[in-house]
């Protein structure tokens, strides 16, 4: 061997050597912060610590970003590619991400509650920046030159002095199936991504009829399903013929497992027919009559558990403190997904895949598996978008309902979709909520005393078992649904948001926990927040008339943290509240008080003659920490707004004593182009390096307050119950007259 | 001599015909007031104009541009030409702002303008001559407290010789009843009500009875049914042609909901009519209701209830094919048996009156244009077919419904019909 | 078999004649436009043109069609391929949240624009009335067709300030 080969040799050798030492070293390094360093992972990075759950590096450089969460159209998944790119210094477009499958992803539990940015954002951040320390030091090494000279830009570790070394080719000596270290640097210097308004790459395909959505997934060999109940929860086909249906043309089963009943087809409008030939048969109550149209009377007179909230100390209420009492409402609302929720599942090999919308694939797959008596690992639940759900909506249930489907066709794909009057009927709603507030008002114009009663059902009955799955309690032998617990704070179920982000001493909040649930309910965005911030903000506007105070003063006046107050202080000068005309209104919360910030204000015309509330413009200001996307939070809040002013000017659904009556769009109408206000500006306070907060829940609460002060400053009268619907603003101006009756057939 | 004599005692007798015609079709204008002089109102006083003011649907005719509620200028097709609707806010140049109390009762009893002139009988007031004193002075108040819009609506000019206004004194004479109604003590107090109010205010046989060819409603055939602006208002008396009987409660439930579950929605300009009377006193409408249950007692509905919805799908299916996958692919999914709307308690179609009825006109139109909710934001709802289906589909499948859906005989002249409701779309 | 003309092509389909236009569109002819969100023409998100017209393809059976042209979304797009006007002003004003009803709302506006690319701000809002958006993307898809208009040589009129 020639002396320059030995060299080579030896050089290799060393190369291949140093390269373990330095892989070994990490991996030592990161032992050690196992063993000894006390510092948490951020994120969810502490329950899946090893960067290959986050972060794959391809040998032709394209980066892989694994996340637990789905997208749910809030641009989640633009965001953390952004978030990766940033931090790995490479294009967007070298970026590709895998979302919520339980085979591939690490488990983050439910997309839900604004968490994504904070727990899977902040984890991928961490996350990349550790993968690119490794990279920039196997090219430290590879250059023999110290590590803090190296750039990592375009995919690639550049040294000094030009040479420069793509990630694939560095990642083949390198592995990240080692533990995230807590403590690794931001990337400095370089273009920024985050703060970026990156186009989101999920809308061309939307915008141009690709494949985007779980509804547009076609499989070869796909059957058509349709499942089959009642038209709503609590009630019950009656018996029909199934043998004559079985025999339609296109049928190719009738599934049957108890009172679990299900159609398959070959086509799908030949499974549609099917469906409403056995619908023919007609339904009957299952349960106890309900008790109200409204739920709203059932949930305050019922047995409720006391569950503190908050307790803020302080002196009680001099005597001479002009006290005021309130009580605020809302009925149930429903989620309304536009596209009725659907799944794909396929039998195979003694196990099940399922392509779900579902928030949470991890624990779906756990119900399922309990469901269909399976194991854990034969069963994979695959996330694939669909349309908006806003929460816990029939998403889940149609996952098992098309597994139940899947399992009589072995090795067939079936697609089961929900009918639109079949998610009206049996998605949970929003739970009815009854808010009752107190206070006191010094001479000094400043809050003494405050009292906040909130009683509401559960906001959660997510499945984690078969038993929370609607198909779990129709099989045979049932499945028992679990008992609902309300969730601790400070996140909050009915509780969210309860305890109000003001200064105020001596102030106390209770949860009238109403466990017995006569109509089905779970999580609807934001919780309870929706109700408290409406019942809070409106309550301040009250306070702040009976001290002769600005409302916006009056809140600046008990609002002590500064992100906080610049929020406030943001929108008031942007809607120029100092000269506000008539039918203003203003509010603000921080969602969960945790989350974003945001400050709503709204100008409202009031039609007497018809009560129809118009809306020409809308100011908001919003404070989500370090903002990704400026654009993409933007979309959320006017979103938002624009939900909660159908919410809470429209929406209430309504109920006999045998069923949910609002069964489609002309019997439980939202907002329509006409009614949309006028125009919406929001701005966004960025905050550099500060913790990502989530957005997507913020301004439910807010605009329903802002909205419901700007009527009561148009009409001169205070509304407190929600829907302020056109009907109850004219009622409002009319001595009491009875309803109109619907008369009996 | 004898001849002149003649001559001039016939000269004489036409002068004097003439100076009496004169005197019975001329009225002098009465002074108009400052509309500062006006009012205050009581605050009751007001509501109960309001809840007059719903009753008699002033909007519908009214207000052709809701953001100038009342302020006119809606056109109403008649056959001596096209009438406009005018300016009934308190503007004081070209709506009632400067009408004293007596001019507005002059208008509503005996149809003459403060100016003195005639008013159409478009105007009907025909009927608003039954409306009592207190109803005026309420209803005087409630128009004299809304908004003034200043703008005056296009003039009316009919065709012909009808432009001249002064021969409307000839149709009152012969058409106008001044007055209130007698009370009929062999009926209740609430039937007395009821009829005064619909023969009223209410004016329901402006659209539900026939006029003859002066366009004055034809008393011998009270509520026998006739076209309004290309609807079919139905009879309302023994004619009635509904499968289900009309009771009170029936009616009630339609007259303030636009839904009668043993029938149908409202549909057309009586969607307008129930909605406005969504908000009129529940005793009142309860009232009209009472009326007409009682007129339509002895409709065949009445004397036989058949509960059962007549179905002849396979006569139907053999007679109109085609017709048929129509009604399988577009209406079947909301109007079949187990479709959810049918699951959730609405009137299967045998149940309507459109079908039922002699003649296609509200059945075309309904399918071509759909029907907004006639009461309330959650009352029923249908899309349009009108650029779904193209004329000869339309026509078979409405000829498909009236096979299926009844016994009765097929209409002769559904085409027409379809023709008419296109113009109509068209306008 | 029945004849169908999509987006200027013909297609013979093997299905039932009282099928609605939506699922052969999806399912025949495996196109993602037009959605199904309700099947009882009260959402917009199956909107298609019918021979120009909007309409709502759950509602029209395909024995009704003849020999009349449906044109979905992916109809609007050029011949050669690059996307219509209207999804490249969408897509500019990053007109989605989850996007469900956006093809509907393309396709709607497309009519109206089709017709007068000069509307008013209410005849916007009013022509679109019968397409739903859960999210609230609203002031968005409104924009969007603004744009659109735009590309188009017009644009939009904003209403004169209404009474107070």
């Amino acid at each position: 061997m020639s002396r320059l080969g030995r060299r080579a040799l030896l050089a290799h050798a060393g190369l291949l050597a140093s390269g373990a030492l330095v892989v070994a070293f990490a991996s030592s390094r990161h032992a050690l912060a196992q063993d000894g360093d006390r510092s948490p992972l951020p994120g969810d990075l502490a329950r899946s610590p090893l960067l290959d759950s986050w972060i794959g590096v391809g040998t032709d450089g394209q980066i892989t970003v694994f996340t637990g969460k789905a997208e749910l159209g809030q641009g989640l998944k633009t965001a953390l590619i952004q978030i990766a790119a940033h931090e790995l210094a490479v294009a967007p477009s070298a970026v590709d991400i895998v979302t919520a499958d339980t085979a591939r992803t690490p488990d983050e539990g439910v997309t839900a509650g604004s968490r994504s940015m904070q727990d899977s954002g902040t984890a991928i951040l961490n996350a990349a920046a550790n993968v690119r320390v490794l990279l920039a030091e196997a090219a430290a090494w590879r250059f023999a030159i110290g590590a803090d000279r190296i750039v990592m830009r375009d995919g690639a570790a550049h040294a000094p002095d030009g040479r420069a070394v793509g990630y694939g080719e560095l990642v083949s000596g390198l592995s990240l199936h080692a533990v995230a270290r807590p403590d690794v640097p931001r990337r400095e210097g370089g273009s920024p991504m985050i703060g970026e308004n990156l186009a989101r790459i999920d809308i061309p395909a939307k915008v141009s009829g690709g494949e985007a959505y779980l509804q547009d997934m076609r499989l070869p060999g796909m059957l058509h399903a349709r499942v089959v109940r009642g038209p709503s929860d609590g009630t019950r086909l009656r018996p029909a013929d199934l043998e004559a249906v079985a025999g339609m043309p296109g049928v190719v089963q009738v599934v049957r497992d108890g009172r679990f009943t299900a159609i398959v087809a070959d086509d799908e409008w030949r499974a549609v027919k099917a469906l409403h030939r056995l619908q023919a048969a007609g339904w009957e109550r299952a349960g106890e009559p309900l008790p109200a149209r409204d739920m709203r009377g059932a949930i305050r007179g019922a047995a409720a558990r006391e569950v503190p909230i908050f307790d803020y100390p302080g002196p009680p209420a001099p005597a001479e403190a002009h006290s005021l009492r309130a009580r605020y409402s809302r009925p149930c609302l429903m989620h309304g997904s536009i596209g009725p929720s659907c799944a794909v599942a396929l039998w195979e090999d003694d196990g099940v895949t399922v392509w779900t919308h579902s928030q949470g694939v991890h624990p779906l797959r756990k119900a399922l598996a309990e469901l269909l008596a399976l194991p854990l690992e034969r069963v994979r639940c695959v996330h694939v978008e669909g349309a908006g759900c806003y929460g816990h909506n029939g998403a889940d249930d149609a996952a098992a309902d098309a597994a139940l489907a899947a399992r009589a066709v072995p090795g067939q794909p079936v697609r089961l979709q929900w009918m639109r009057e079949q998610e009206h009927g049996w998605e949970p709603l929003g739970s009815a909520m009854i808010v009752e507030m107190s206070a006191s008002v010094g001479a000094d114009g400043r809050i003494v005393g405050w009292q906040h009663d909130v009683w509401s059902n559960t906001h959660s009955t997510r499945p984690r078992s078969a038993g929370g799955l609607l198909a779990g309690t129709e099989v045979d032998p049932p499945f028992v649904p679990p008992k609902p617990r309300p969730i601790p704070m400070p996140q909050g179920g009915a509780a969210r948001n309860g305890n109000p982000i003001y200064a105020l001493p001596n102030a106390r909040g209770t949860l009238h926990f109403v466990e017995r649930m006569p109509v089905r309910v779970s999580a609807l965005r934001g919780l309870g927040a929706h109700m408290n911030v409406f019942a809070i903000e409106s309550f301040m506007d009250e306070l702040a008339e009976a001290a002769g105070a600005d409302p916006v003063g009056f809140r600046l006046a008990h609002l002590q943290d500064e992100r906080a107050r610049e929020v406030v202080q943001l929108a008031a000068d942007r809607f120029g509240w100092e000269t506000r005309g008539r039918g203003t209104g203003f509010a603000f919360a921080r969602y969960k008080n945790l989350a974003s910030h945001c400050a709503v204000a709204m100008e409202v015309r009031v039609d007497r003659d018809t009560g129809e509330i118009h809306v020409p413009r809308v100011v908001a200001a919003v404070d989500s920490g370090e903002a990704v996307s400026p654009d993409g939070i933007r979309n959320q809040i006017e979103g938002g707004i624009v939900q909660s002013l159908s919410w809470t000017t429209r929406e209430a659904v309504a109920f006999d004593a045998s069923h949910r009556t609002s069964f489609d769009w002309s019997a439980y109408p939202i907002l329509r182009f006409p009614a949309v206000p006028g125009r919406i500006e929001v701005h966004v306070i960025d905050r550099p390096r500060q913790p990502f907060l989530g957005v997507g829940e913020a301004a439910q609460g807010p605009a329903a307050a802002a909205l419901a002060n700007a009527v009561a400053h148009a009409l001169g009268l205070r509304l407190r119950d929600m829907p302020l619907s056109p009907e109850r603003i004219r009622a409002a101006f009319r001595p009491a007259r009875a309803a109109p009756r619907q008369a009996a057939g | 001599m004898g001849g002149t004599r003649l001559a001039t005692g016939i000269a004489l007798g036409c002068a004097a015909l003439l100076a009496l015609a004169f005197a019975f079709a001329w009225h002098p204008a009465i002074e108009p007031i400052a509309p500062s002089s006006v009012g205050p109102f009581d605050r009751a006083l007001v509501a109960d104009g309001e809840n007059l003011a719903r009753l008699g649907n002033c909007a519908g005719c009214h207000t052709e541009d809701p953001a100038r509620p009342l302020a006119g200028g809606r056109p109403l097709a008649t056959p001596f030409g096209t009438v406009f609707a005018t300016n009934i806010t308190p503007d004081a140049e070209t709506g009632i702002g400067a009408w004293p109390r007596s001019a507005f009762d002059r208008a509503m009893r005996r149809g003459i303008a403060r100016s003195g002139a005639h008013l159409y009988p478009a105007f009907p007031y025909d009927h608003f001559t039954h409306a009592s004193e207190g109803q005026l002075q309420a209803l005087y108040a409630w128009l004299m407290t809304r908004p003034p819009i200043p703008g005056r609506a296009p003039a009316t000019r009919l065709d012909g010789v009808f432009s001249f206004r002064p021969l409307v004194a000839a149709w009152k004479l012969l058409h106008l009843d001044e007055g209130p109604l007698p009370i009929d003590p062999a009926q209740s107090p609430e039937w007395n009500r009821g009829r005064a109010l619909a023969e009223g205010l209410a004016h329901c046989g402006g659209c539900h009875t026939p006029r003859n060819s002066l366009g004055a409603e034809d008393k011998a055939r009270a509520y026998d049914g006739a076209m309004v602006e290309g609807w079919y208002a139905p009879p309302l008396n023994a004619r009635s042609p509904a499968v289900r009987p009309w009771t009170v409660d029936r009616l009630h439930a339609y007259l303030r909901t636009g839904l009668s579950p043993a029938h149908a929605a409202a549909a057309g300009p009586m969607g307008g009519v129930t909605r406005a009377l969504s908000e009129v006193r529940e005793d009142d409408v309860h009232a009209i209701a009472v009326y007409f249950a009682a007129l339509m007692s002895q409709a065949p509905a009445a004397r036989h209830d058949d509960p059962e919805p007549m179905d002849r799908q396979a006569v139907a299916q053999q007679a109109h094919p085609e017709a048929a996958t129509l009604f399988a692919g577009a209406c079947a999914v909301c109007h079949e048996p187990g479709a959810p709307m049918m699951q959730q308690g609405r009137p299967p179609l045998a149940w309507g009156t459109p079908l039922q009825a002699d003649n296609a006109h509200d059945t075309v139109r309904i399918i071509m244009k759909g029907l907004a909710s006639p009461a309330g934001p959650t009352g029923p709802a249908m899309p349009a077919f009108a650029d779904v289906l193209d004329d000869r589909q339309l026509g078979e499948l409405t000829a498909y419904l009236r096979t299926r859906f009844t016994d009765k005989s097929p209409w002769p002249d559904i085409g027409d019909a379809v023709a008419q409701a296109r113009a109509g779309e068209a306008k | 078999m029945i004849a169908l003309f999509v987006n200027g092509q013909v297609h013979q389909v093997d299905v039932d004649p009282d099928t609605p236009l939506l699922y052969v569109l999806r399912n025949e002819l495996a196109l993602n436009g037009a959605k199904f969100g309700c099947g009882l023409g009260q959402c917009g998100a199956c909107t298609v043109l019918l021979d120009g017209k909007p309409v709502f393809s759950c509602l029209v059976p395909v024995a009704a069609l003849g020999n009349r042209k449906v044109r979905t979304l992916e109809g609007l797009a050029s011949p050669d391929g690059s996307p219509g006007v209207l999804s490249v002003a969408f897509e500019a004003e990053q007109a989605a949240q989850c996007g469900y009803c956006i093809a509907g709302m393309i396709v709607r506006a497309q009519a109206l624009l089709e017709r007068n690319n000069r509307p008013t701000e209410d005849e916007v809002r009013a022509h679109l009335a019968p397409n739903l958006c859960r999210c609230g993307t609203h002031m968005r898809i409104l924009r969007a067709v603004r744009r659109a208009a735009e590309m188009m040589g017009g644009g939009v009129r904003a209403v004169a300030e209404q009474k107070p």
